[in-house]
């Protein structure tokens, strides 16, 4: 309550301060600021917000992340979108522990006091919901890019490498795929390869220089990078070595991708190259004929991004981005573009290029193969239309 | 080089050696017992390996699932707005309106089993006994037409029923879509 009252005095004061400033300049710019505070807030003038579904099954829903007020790569945690089935659970990380077991020389139990003992790395890179901006390919374009892209966000995580855990139980010969489970009400399961979890998966306890935050598994989560955003497991309580998938509900009868033909893919782990302008973008409205700085975001999970285009004429033409330092692998890179309206209708679209050399598919081609009932893991150009009045639309 | 140097070079070399090596042990970590990974683990496999002692028929699956499941899945687990449908869609899924349920769609009965008894019924998770979730699970196949009325299962028979797209599954072919080369 405390804190909350003191924001709002923040904002009082500073908007008075704004009115006064206006009408009698200098006499209250002397006035005092509020002193520091034990956690900081941002300002009360932004008011930049996840965007929420009506739901009634709040416990089993998803928040977007507002992608078209972010700048540079990382997603400030309060941000972060999320998608959980069985509601947050809060758990005590004094008595939270990760049990590792099945086809090894020795289950071991981890205490978070363990976890943060090991040696430890940080890493930047995006997670993405496998259902992100799916409903552009069944032909449902979104307004804005939070709602079209927004089950994507970008943090800097840190934890130990999970081949350095599965180095302290020992692996056996037999052992090829692991089950990860979180502790949440419906104990989330997802089988992932053996390759993958020895290559790059860390088991995460820090975002972004802080403790992960509840929504994003706190306190411990896989991070499997570049993979669809379900296989992330949150809240991390157990790693089941075994010799093949166990066909969970969320690697079956979910998150697989049912095709033209009536067959459906599965595993469909890798989120692969794709880009979206998010400013300006649908909901952005242009104030005139003149300068305007594009810019979006670029990611690919098979590795880093090599190039971003730009097209502001129906696809005719594309021109480079420029990508923004750091161009890391399987994270979001951020790229810029200089453009000069000159008030007529056009429209803004964004394509990348991954280092494997795949380059960012229009929606035609992925319909052409995937058809219309797939809604997982699209990753087609998104376009944006300019109307002469400089609104910005998804039409 | 002096000798100080030489020491440090070689002080760095012992130091960086056992990170190097993959197999390097913390001594971190205390045993899992039996005991405590027969209480945690509660994952299931297609084979049936992981499914606990029990069974339940048909009938006695008819009386949990309208005690605990009807209100949301339907009567007959036709599903509504929000909530997914269970039965029917067989034969729909190469169409322009495929229906995916547990009966048309989910390859391994051992999966129905696997997440009714994690994450269902929705506002309880995890709180139906062995016993009846072999028994719902009973019921939901029946509805599909996949057991018989008077079936029982039980950790021997679920891993043996076979659900109509179990064949239905084929690997990821990505990238699908023909690589262009950028033209420039």
């Amino acid at each position: 309550m405390k804190r909350r009252r003191l924001t709002r005095r923040a904002f009082l004061t500073t908007a008075s301060a704004t009115l006064a400033a206006a009408a009698i300049p200098s006499a209250s710019s002397q006035e005092l600021g509020e002193p520091p505070r034990p956690y900081g807030e941002r300002s009360p003038f932004e008011q930049s917000a996840r965007f929420l579904p009506p739901s009634i099954t709040p416990a089993s829903s998803y928040s977007k992340t507002p992608l078209q007020d972010m700048f540079g790569i990382i997603t400030p945690s309060g941000l972060h979108y999320e998608v959980h089935h069985s509601g947050l659970p809060e758990i005590d990380p004094g008595t939270h522990e990760v049990m590792i077991h099945g086809l090894v020389d020795r289950p071991l139990i981890f205490t978070m006091d363990d976890l943060h003992r090991l040696p430890s790395v940080s890493r930047i890179h995006f997670l993405e919901c496998a259902g992100n901006s799916g409903g552009e390919q069944i032909g449902r374009p979104a307004a804005n890019p939070q709602r079209s892209h927004g089950l994507l966000s970008c943090s800097e995580w840190t934890g130990v490498p999970l081949r350095t855990l599965l180095d302290q139980v020992g692996l056996k010969p037999d052992a090829k795929w692991i089950v990860a489970e979180g502790m949440d009400a419906g104990r989330l399961a997802r089988s992932i390869p053996l390759d993958k979890a020895l290559d790059d998966v860390l088991v995460a306890y820090g975002q972004n220089g802080e403790a992960l935050r509840p929504e994003q598994g706190y306190p411990v989560r896989l991070v499997v990078p570049g993979w669809e955003g379900n296989v992330n497991i949150k809240w991390l309580g157990r790693i089941h070595v075994v010799d093949r998938p166990f066909m969970t509900a969320y690697e079956t009868g979910h998150y697989t991708d049912l095709m033209p033909d009536g067959t459906a893919r599965q595993f469909t782990f890798v989120m692969e190259a794709k880009s979206v302008i998010t400013r300006p973008a649908g909901g952005y409205q242009l104030s005139g004929p003149g300068f305007y700085e594009i810019t979006g975001l670029a990611w690919s999970g098979r590795g880093r991004i090599t190039n971003a285009e730009v097209s502001t004429d129906g696809a005719k033409s594309w021109l480079d981005a420029r990508l923004n330092e750091p161009i890391l692998p399987k994270a979001v890179t951020r790229f810029r573009f200089p453009w000069w309206w000159h008030g007529k209708e056009t429209s803004l679209q964004s394509r990348c290029t991954d280092e494997t050399g795949y380059l960012q598919p229009t929606r035609e081609e992925l319909v052409q193969v995937r058809g219309l009932n797939a809604t997982d893991h699209y990753n087609g150009i998104k376009i944006w239309y300019v109307h002469e009045d400089g609104k910005v639309g998804h039409e | 080089m002096n000798k100080a140097g030489l020491f440090i070079i070689c002080a760095v070399i012992a130091l960086a050696a056992p990170t190097a090596a993959q197999t390097q042990r913390y001594n971190l970590g205390h045993p899992a017992t039996p005991e405590k990974i027969r209480e945690l683990d509660i994952s299931v496999a297609p084979d049936g390996s992981g499914l606990p002692r029990g069974h339940g028929t048909v009938e006695q699956g008819r009386i949990v699932y309208q005690t605990l499941c009807a209100n949301c899945h339907g009567d007959r687990g036709q599903g509504a707005t929000h909530y997914p449908a269970l039965v029917g869609g067989q034969g729909t899924l190469p169409s322009k309106n495929p229906v995916r349920t547990v009966g048309s769609y989910w390859p391994y009965a051992t999966t129905v089993w696997d997440f009714v008894h994690r994450a269902m019924p929705y506002p309880r998770p995890g709180s139906l006994s062995a016993n009846e979730t072999y028994a719902v699970t009973a019921f939901i196949l029946y509805l599909n037409g996949i057991i018989d009325e008077k079936a029982e299962l039980n950790e021997a028979t679920l891993p043996r029923v076979k659900m109509p797209n179990r064949d239905g599954f084929v690997g990821d072919p990505r990238p699908d879509v023909p690589t262009r080369k950028l033209n420039k």
